[in-house]
């Protein structure tokens, strides 16, 4: 009798990329419907163009190299990518914008590097930073919390860019609170005197404090799931709050409180679903803790001395950059070699 | 004195009271309750025996026989050359008809010398009956030679000689681990044997343990072995055993291995290229402790062993006991045959142990286990998709590696960098390759990059050698070129005379001539033909070499 031979472990193997990008969506899904609930359609446009865009351009680019598209498609990794970057675009983008951005994150920084797997940077933040440099304008269109427009108002704005009737761009749009805190810092205001405005929420900035809370709780979840590990989302959620509490302690005039720089922007969204993107993010244990501090630290400088309003995407796309050498020095100490608990 | 079982504590052993734990590992579905609670059975004697001359890791042992030969029940097949290497027994009595080489237990699929015995179903044993000998009485380095002449090795897996693991070493010795911990899922003789012979595993115990002279003896036991341990505290109680403890830990795969139960009880790691021993431990399994028990009581060869036939391919799942040299088939037919979906056949676990093509290989002294499973148990690998960086490698090797590195570095044939993380600290446990999302065979390159570097290194050894050669050749050509060049010279100052032209080129000559003389001066300077002298002769160069002597520092002053 012949059998057929293969390599060990020969127990069948647990999970799946598929499994775990899906996993990945559905942790999205709370903050999803919260930005929803906060700015409108507008978000839930975003992501639906995204994605389409993305779907279909990672399946033109896998049947140009000769690799099965379906294949590629399920592995769910450009839906994720989609998604994570259309929750970091104001709602009431044009459509073109999640288009280019797509564009850039799927086939720029993702396929021309060599497809999943082989992308040195987060294509996600890759494409959002090209969209905001290039087009700073449109990626200011945010609207303001809980003011939103109608379904068709809101679609032929994105689509036409035309605003419904005795509208203009700024009775719509709203600076988010990290961004109006730095211009009036600016204008030499102190925080105690814009606290008094609409900007501020319960905790942190009104409206983003509930969307950062339910990333919070989807990223938690993945933690449960044994998708992502902790050494990540805690290693650059402490670093942002300490060097905050720091600043914070010795100024609290000029400077946020940690709670605010956590709950603000894409503190959660980052920490929970774009640093921990393992592709491009460090891969041992002592190196993600490291990664994630390094993400926290740049977040908070550019956040708080940079031009731009959050400081999210550069700080991982440079921690990126570092990942490689992170993993180098930080390699575990191996069974049996030195420095165990020989008496 | 006190007998009250276990509570009786040697003072050394306060150390390894706390237990410990590795980094990473696995709790696996166990897939063990048929075969752990059906009795060993029995394989009974195959009409066919092929016994395979090495079946233990270290030197090669001479054959005794040749066919033809009768040989009976327990007789030594081979010889070992030294302690690295154990006998092989005939493990019935019948006929020599072959020593040749057949398919062998390997992944590979190799042929290796075998002695083919056609068994005549008397079983019959040495004519004069040894008696059973009181190992108390014996010296410990005697003892070691008679397990080493049983031919007893690791019963584990590793099949490393015994006698090494209990007599060679340089120091003291605090521990003997027993090892009773079966990590792999679906094997479940070491339980079995436990259940039904824990009796004779103590007191294999008891004499490894002479032979050792340990300060403390401690079996590690999976907490899910229930009724294995309330069989080994009964055996311990009515050995009246307090110098034995049990200590129960908990079911991660792979704690059986040897450096991972270390660690588990002791907190300890073994050197990554030492031995337990360099560390003051060393580990048994207790298959092997039974195996000693039959050489020292019953002075009975290692001829048999408890094997887990199991797997939804195996009609009655079970242990059987059965000769060393029986056919894998004819273990598969005692065990009821095959089910018709019975796809692959793995020798040991689901984790480590390998598929083989054929069933027509023995049972040699390593094989706890035959596994044959169906399509639906363990369906064929699913194609690998790229690393995706996740880590979860990282978080389950109980090696403390980065299989996602070493992965990078075997697949771009990167073999230096693989060392350089670790590569030969693999165990291969096949924890990352459970655990990887993108299904990549992670153990199959490891397992390839190791045998490319062996295989270059042996080619650089040759390669050495060859270099070495070679710079001789040169040398040696180069030297005769000299002594021509040598010889040019001094016929041109022969024909030139002496007369110190001035310029460039001739001075350069005569400084190599100046050279050459200097050279030859050194050489003649040295005695020659003073071989043989008589007294008067050396008399006469003593006084030469006096004169000359006093000549030359007349000259220096």
């Amino acid at each position: 009798m012949e059998f057929k031979t293969y390599s060990s472990p020969h127990l069948p193997v647990t999970g799946t990329v598929s499994v775990m990008m899906l996993r990945v969506l559905l942790a999205l899904i709370p903050g999803s419907l919260c930005a929803f609930w906060i700015f409108g359609w507008g978000a839930l446009f975003n992501i639906l163009i995204a994605a389409v865009t993305a779907l279909l351009a990672e399946a033109i680019v896998l049947k140009l190299r000769g690799r099965p598209a379906l294949a590629g498609l399920l592995d769910g990794s450009a839906l994720v990518t989609a998604v994570l970057l259309a929750l970091a675009l104001p709602p009431l983008t044009p459509w073109w914008i999640p288009v280019i951005g797509s564009l850039f994150a799927i086939v720029i920084a993702k396929q021309l590097y060599g497809g999943l797997g082989y992308n040195p940077f987060n294509p996600a933040m890759a494409g959002y930073v090209v969209l905001l440099i290039s087009f700073p304008l449109e990626l200011t269109l945010w609207s303001a919390p809980g003011a939103h427009m109608g379904f068709t108002d809101t679609l032929s704005l994105v689509i036409t860019g035309n605003l419904p009737a005795g509208q203009s761009l700024d009775s719509i749009t709203m600076a988010t609170p990290m961004d109006s805190i730095k211009t009036r810092l600016g204008l030499n205001e102190t925080l105690s005197e814009i606290h008094n405005g609409s900007l501020f929420g319960s905790f942190a900035g009104a409206g983003w404090e509930w969307i950062n809370l339910w990333f919070l709780l989807g990223g938690l979840w993945l933690m449960q799931m044994k998708v992502i590990q902790w050494q990540i989302p805690a290693g650059m959620l402490g670093g942002l709050a300490v060097i905050a509490l720091v600043f914070y302690v010795a100024n609290p005039d000029t400077f946020t409180t940690p709670l605010f720089q956590l709950f603000s922007g894409a503190a959660m969204l980052g920490a929970f679903f774009i640093a921990t993107d393992p592709v491009s993010a460090s891969t041992t244990p002592r190196g993600r803790i490291y990664y994630g501090i390094g993400i926290g630290l740049l977040t908070y400088i550019i956040r708080t001395w940079g031009g731009y309003p959050d400081g999210i995407a550069f700080a991982v796309l440079l921690m990126n950059l570092a990942a490689p050498t992170i993993d180098y020095y930080t390699r575990p100490r191996v069974f049996g070699q030195g420095g165990g608990s020989t008496p | 004195m006190t007998h009250s079982g276990n509570s009786f504590k040697r003072s050394r052993e306060v150390s390894f009271g706390k237990l410990h734990s590795f980094h990473g590992g696995l709790q696996l579905p166990g897939h063990r309750e048929i075969t752990a609670n059906t009795p060993i059975g029995n394989a009974g004697i195959p009409p066919l025996l092929t016994i395979p001359l090495q079946q233990h890791i270290g030197d090669p042992a001479k054959c005794l026989v040749k066919a033809g030969d009768n040989v009976y029940k327990g007789q030594e097949l081979t010889k070992a050359p030294g302690p690295f290497s154990v006998p092989v027994h005939a493990s019935s009595s019948g006929t020599v008809i072959a020593v040749e080489e057949r398919l062998v237990p390997h992944p590979s699929g190799v042929k290796e010398n075998c002695v083919v015995i056609e068994t005549d179903g008397h079983d019959s044993g040495p004519d004069e009956q040894q008696n059973a000998l009181d190992y108390l009485q014996l010296e410990p380095a005697r003892l070691c030679e008679l397990i080493q002449q049983a031919g007893i090795v690791g019963m584990g897996g590793a099949g490393f000689p015994t006698r090494i693991k209990l007599c060679n070493r340089k120091q003291n010795i605090e521990l003997l681990l027993i090892n009773a911990a079966e990590c792999e899922p679906y094997i479940s003789c070491d339980n079995r044997l436990l259940q039904e012979r824990a009796a004779e595993v103590v007191e294999g115990i008891r004499i490894m343990r002479h032979g050792v002279q340990p300060d403390a003896c401690i079996i590690a036991i999976e907490d899910n072995m229930h009724a294995a341990e309330q069989a080994l505290r009964t055996a311990l109680e009515s050995a009246s055993e307090s110098g034995i403890t049990i200590t129960r830990i908990p079911e991660i795969y792979p704690s059986g291995g040897e450096r991972q139960l270390i660690k588990i009880l002791t907190g300890r790691e073994v050197p990554s290229e030492g031995f337990p021993a360099d560390i003051g431990i060393v580990c048994q399994n207790v298959g092997t402790a039974a195996a000693v028990y039959n050489a020292i009581a019953r002075q009975q060869p290692l001829i048999s062993r408890i094997v887990t036939v199991t797997g939804e391919g195996i009609a009655r799942p079970q242990n059987l006991e059965c000769r060393l040299g029986t056919p894998v088939s004819h273990l598969v037919a005692a065990a009821g045959g095959y089910t018709k979906d019975v796809e692959r056949l793995l020798i040991g676990g689901p984790m480590m142990g390998y598929a083989v093509q054929s069933d027509n290989i023995p049972v040699i002294k390593t094989t706890n286990c035959v596994l044959a499973v169906t399509r639906e148990e363990m369906p064929a690998p699913l194609e690998a998709l790229p690393c995706i960086r996740c880590g979860k490698c990282t978080d389950v090797c109980p090696a403390d590696l980065l299989p996602q590195q070493l992965y990078w570095y075997a697949r771009s044939n990167n073999y230096d960098a693989a060392q350089d993380y670790n590569l030969f600290d693999c165990i291969e446990c096949g924890c990352c390759a459970y655990v990887c999302p993108s299904h990549i065979p992670l153990v199959q390159y490891y397992r390839h990059a190791k045998t490319e570097i062996w295989t270059q290194e042996s080619q650089k050894q040759a390669a050495d050698i060859a270099r070495r050669r070679h710079e001789s050749r040169l040398a040696r050509l180069e030297r005769i070129k000299q002594e021509r060049a040598e010889r040019m010279a001094k016929k041109k100052r022969v024909l030139a005379g002496d007369d110190g032209s001035k310029d460039a080129k001739q001075s350069a000559i005569q400084a190599a001539l100046d050279r050459v003389k200097h050279k030859k001066q050194q050489a003649s300077n040295t005695p020659k033909n003073i071989d043989n002298l008589t007294a008067a002769q050396q008399k006469k160069i003593d006084e030469a070499d006096t004169r000359r002597r006093q000549k030359q520092s007349g000259n220096n002053n």
